[in-house]
């Protein structure tokens, strides 16, 4: 099987965990994966006004080169990025007039009319690999790691894009089971984040990221599972903070869902990256005793 | 050369240089400079044919052979909406086009110590923060006369691949061009001159042979060879230098070797 897929600029930068164990895990399960040659931004924030076509340019151009090298899918790992592309995608298929008008200002590129279709890795992994596929080959199941399922906004808003039935988590939930970890449901799985708010106002950022957190744990969760980096930056990266403050008691570990598929497919650290999570991550793994080889050395 | 020095209608005309070459017969055709018409000889570069014109340059050209970015130029052909760019040294005139040179455009450049800068993308991320205002219009990659992917190597540098931007803006000539049509106010030129000099210090593999010779030339295995010229008068530098030992223009690579290898 070949897939075409689109990294984004911070899994080359900042959320290589995401890449790394995702590309290593496609690789064990025989998946063809290939990262389309040339790609710019995905365009971060699709933009909601009406007559801001340009801010929709960025992820067009990308799938006109999906579309160039021959791809009629191309699959995500980012839900930004995932939300972004795909919201780009349904104007250029379903608008005619700002597909026209977009189409008019890229006259450097091929005309795009929505033939690629956007994929989130997750709804790859269900609908192309398969669940039973995964089971069968996991080394090292996740035992007894209760984590929670955390979407936030961009894989599940808004209805149009959304990787399952609005207010539904079951894919991240069969996902969890076929690697043998434990889904935790809480209340918070779609509240964001703080998002960009991060920059303008961090406090109300890390209050409603503390919010989450200590939703997670009260609903029973030793982890917290995810696929969006700026996600992670606010929910993990923060958590020193805090704690700190007394909004949090206990750190809460924070993976993206690539890691525990390549570490339950029993994958070494230089795929699972576990050394670029925060500390209490590797730790819980220690602590029970999984993916031994992909946390060994993890200080 | 002052005016009495030549009766121009006289002289026959075979200039060579900085001058207009006009072929036998040549004909003319107008085109537009800054909005006004002048009838120039096809055939002539932009450059040529400005100077023909009557324009003189004293910014705007520099080495005249399409490598030092000091020329570029912005224009227009009739009946076409798009604009075009090319270097005044190497773009041939084309009759009615519309044409103007853009020889400085203003472009911020960061301050950076090479010897302490951290070799990774963050560092040119933090330098230029304005890298992330790109909207991926594509307008620098259109307007570069170098056939720069520049929207590519702008997009490796956010995606943290200095190698990749490196190799990408190896060929761009600093004429300024993709600032001056940027949607996001990004100066890319100097943004690539930065991950180029990132790349060559940090990451680029050494010349190995490279840092031998200088540790000969170091090592003073080449100074008693540069006194004894210093000491030599013009005749004995003229007759060395006629006497020089060449390799033959056909020899086949590595056949050849001088009578004096002691310096090899």
């Amino acid at each position: 099987m070949k897939v075409t897929y689109y990294p984004g600029c911070t899994l080359k930068t900042k959320a290589k965990n995401l890449e790394d164990a995702a590309v290593a895990s496609m690789a064990a399960l025989g998946v063809d994966f290939q990262e389309l040659s040339r790609w710019n931004c995905c365009g971060a924030v699709h933009s909601l006004a009406d007559d801001d076509l340009i801010h929709h340019v960025a992820p067009v151009r990308d799938l006109v080169r999906a579309m160039e090298q021959g791809s009629d899918k191309v699959v995500t790992l980012c839900s930004m990025c995932y939300n972004s592309l795909a919201r780009a995608n349904l104007i250029m298929r379903d608008d005619p007039v700002k597909r026209k008008t977009i189409n008019d200002f890229m006259d450097e590129e091929k005309d795009y009319s929505g033939e690629v279709e956007v994929v989130h890795f997750l709804n790859f992994l269900r609908d192309e690999v398969g669940f039973d596929t995964i089971r069968a080959k996991v080394k090292y199941p996740l035992n007894g790691l209760k984590a929670a399922i955390y979407y936030g906004c961009t894989l599940a808003r808004p209805r149009n894009v959304a990787i399952e039935p609005p207010g539904g988590t079951q894919l991240m939930t069969d996902f969890l089971e076929a690697i043998g970890a434990t889904p935790i449901h809480f209340a918070d799985a779609f509240t964001c984040c703080g998002s960009y708010q991060i920059l303008a106002n961090p406090e109300n950022a890390v209050n409603v990221a503390a919010g989450i957190l200590d939703c997670a744990a009260k609903a029973g969760a030793e982890a917290l599972v995810l696929s969006c980096p700026l996600c992670e930056f606010n929910l993990a990266k923060k958590q020193g903070e805090m704690i700190q403050s007394g909004k949090i008691s206990n750190n809460l570990p924070i993976f993206y869902f690539t890691q525990l598929l390549a570490a339950a497919l029993g994958l070494g650290k230089e795929a699972c990256r576990f050394d670029l999570n925060e500390k209490c991550s590797a730790e819980i793994l220690k602590a029970k005793n999984l993916a031994v080889e992909a946390v060994a050395g993890i200080a | 050369m002052s005016q009495h020095d030549c009766d121009c209608a006289t002289v026959q005309q075979v200039a060579t240089g900085d001058r207009a070459i006009l072929p036998k017969g040549a004909k003319t055709i107008p085109i537009y400079v800054m909005g006004k018409r002048y009838e120039v000889p096809e055939t002539l570069t932009i450059m040529k044919a400005m100077e023909y014109a009557g324009f003189k340059f004293l910014r705007g050209a520099g080495c005249r052979g399409g490598i030092c970015g000091a020329c570029p130029t912005v224009y227009r052909k009739e009946g076409d909406y798009k604009l075009h760019f090319g270097l005044a040294c190497q773009t041939v005139v084309e009759p009615n086009m519309y044409l103007a040179q853009i020889p400085f455009y203003p472009a911020n450049r960061a301050s950076y110590d090479i010897e302490a800068i951290e070799p990774v993308a963050e560092s040119v991320h933090a330098l230029y923060p304005e890298l992330f205002r790109c909207v991926a219009c594509n307008n620098c990659t259109k307007a570069c006369p170098m056939g720069v992917q520049v929207l590519d190597y702008i997009s490796a540098i956010k995606q943290g691949d200095i190698a990749r931007a490196a190799h990408l803006s190896f060929d761009c000539i600093q004429c300024g061009l993709c600032a001056s049509r940027c949607m996001g106010e990004l100066p890319q030129y100097h943004i690539a001159q930065l991950v180029r000099r990132i790349y060559g210090k940090y990451i680029q593999p050494k010349a190995e042979h490279l840092r031998k010779r200088v540790q000969e030339i170091e090592s003073g295995k080449y100074d008693a060879m540069l006194e004894n010229l210093q000491k030599m008068d013009k005749a004995q530098l003229e007759k060395l230098y006629k006497e020089r030992e060449r390799e033959p223009d056909m020899a086949p690579l590595g056949t050849w070797m001088p009578k004096d290898t002691q310096y090899l």
